[in-house]
């Protein structure tokens, strides 16, 4: 059982739920982007949480199931067409051997994801079966897909299908185009002079279209740092450091102009100041931002932090029950 | 009959294949169904936009390095 990638669409990717325990050695964590909604997804079709999805940037694939297959599209608004008739998100879908899936022109945010009953069954590479096209590893030969691609679909899970047919709305993640993401300060915003923080903090940030799963950036007024004597083995600009190792979700401001939000696939170390750190509750959020994106940064403690994790969790757990 | 030519994608629009090189086509002129009219930039690809119907490509509605977003109208031919 397989999908027939007719189309790749502009970058679409194997994702699970990420490739755990090997950052330190430079190897990001990987998965989907937005895992809120890859999991919505698995849910539909009868999955674990675990099965890997496709991830689709702006243009989906077409392709063609050769048995069939039981799919969920999940995520960013998008027109679904099964043999070019429009059949609806979020919603447990039947494709015949044979029929042809095909998406629309993107409505909102930037991925949606297509999972199928067995999940999409490429070779697991240091335990993930994730995309890193840098690294070339995971997925289907370590690269996002190409038209003649046979994408393995695996066998049937032996749970059955949930009752959950489709996804309430307010189960559902918003996109919208004006978002506060929640940030810990740290480690070096310290370097940051009061302005420079108020600036971080108090200014809108719009996310230009230089965004992808390393990272994104965005424009806005820019920030100031303290004046300081630079470290032996720091840069001369004040936004260097000495290398350390970066937190995913971490921000930093090369030359204090344009913040850049590390993603799921950035580099784990280098030589610019982190001056703040995207919760891990928030990281889906600022998957789902498109270019143009208004952004607003607003510092919240450690136990702020948990608990919007503990809160995703609860909601997560929700469509599982 | 005219149509719309609409970018799928969000990014940077060009009317160019490159610095210096001339436009891949002008307001005014013939276009065939498939031609390439231009290039979205996102997450370092380029991607070519097409002409869906034979015709003439009577006005862009994009600049050249102009910002698009997916359902923008890039261009009109008739």
């Amino acid at each position: 059982m397989a999908f027939d990638i007719l189309e790749p669409g502009l970058s679409t990717t194997v994702q699970d739920q990420g490739r755990i325990g090997y950052y330190r050695f430079g190897i990001p964590q990987g998965g989907s982007m937005d895992q809120y909604s890859a999991t919505l997804a698995n849910r539909l079709v009868g999955n674990t949480a675990r099965e890997a999805v496709l991830e689709c940037t702006y243009i989906g694939p077409k392709l063609i199931s050769t048995t069939d297959a039981i799919i969920a599209v999940t995520g960013a608004p998008v027109d679904v067409f099964v043999n070019g008739e429009l059949v609806p998100e979020y919603e447990r879908l039947e494709l015949l051997a044979g029929n042809e899936l095909k998406f629309g022109v993107i409505k909102g945010g930037t991925k949606y994801f297509i999972a199928v009953h067995g999940g999409i069954d490429v070779p697991e590479v240091l335990g993930s079966r994730s995309t890193y096209p840098i690294g070339a590893i995971g997925g289907v030969d370590g690269r996002a897909l190409a038209a003649g691609d046979l994408v393995p679909v695996g066998a049937a899970i032996d749970n059955g299908l949930p009752a959950l047919q489709f996804i309430e709305i307010e189960d559902r993640p918003a996109f919208s185009k004006d978002v506060t993401v929640r940030v810990m300060l740290g480690l070096y915003d310290h370097l940051l002079s009061h302005t420079g923080l108020d600036s971080l903090l108090n200014s809108e940030w719009v996310l230009t279209p230089v965004a992808d799963r390393m990272g994104l950036r965005y424009s806005g007024p820019g920030v100031e740092w303290k004046d300081r004597e630079q470290p032996f083995g720091a840069g001369q600009d004040p936004s260097n450091i000495v290398d350390a190792g970066y937190a995913v979700g971490s921000i930093q401001i090369p030359g204090g102009t344009q913040p850049i939000i590390l993603h799921r696939d950035a580099v784990s170390g280098g030589g610019y100041a982190m001056v703040a750190t995207v919760i891990s509750a928030d990281m889906d959020l600022v998957a789902r931002c498109s270019p143009g994106t208004k952004t607003h940064f607003v510092a919240v403690t450690m136990e702020q932090a948990l608990a919007a994790r503990a809160a995703n969790t609860v909601r997560a757990a929700r469509i599982w029950s | 009959m005219s149509h719309q030519i609409i970018s799928p994608l969000p990014g940077i629009f060009y009317r160019k294949p490159g610095p210096g090189k001339e436009p891949y086509v002008n307001e005014g002129d013939t276009v065939s169904a498939g031609q390439t009219i231009g290039l979205v930039e996102i997450m370092k690809q380029f991607s070519e936009v097409r002409a869906e119907f034979d015709g003439v490509l009577e006005k862009f509605e994009i600049e050249d390095f102009g910002v698009v977003n997916p359902g923008d109208v890039i261009a009109i031919t008739s």
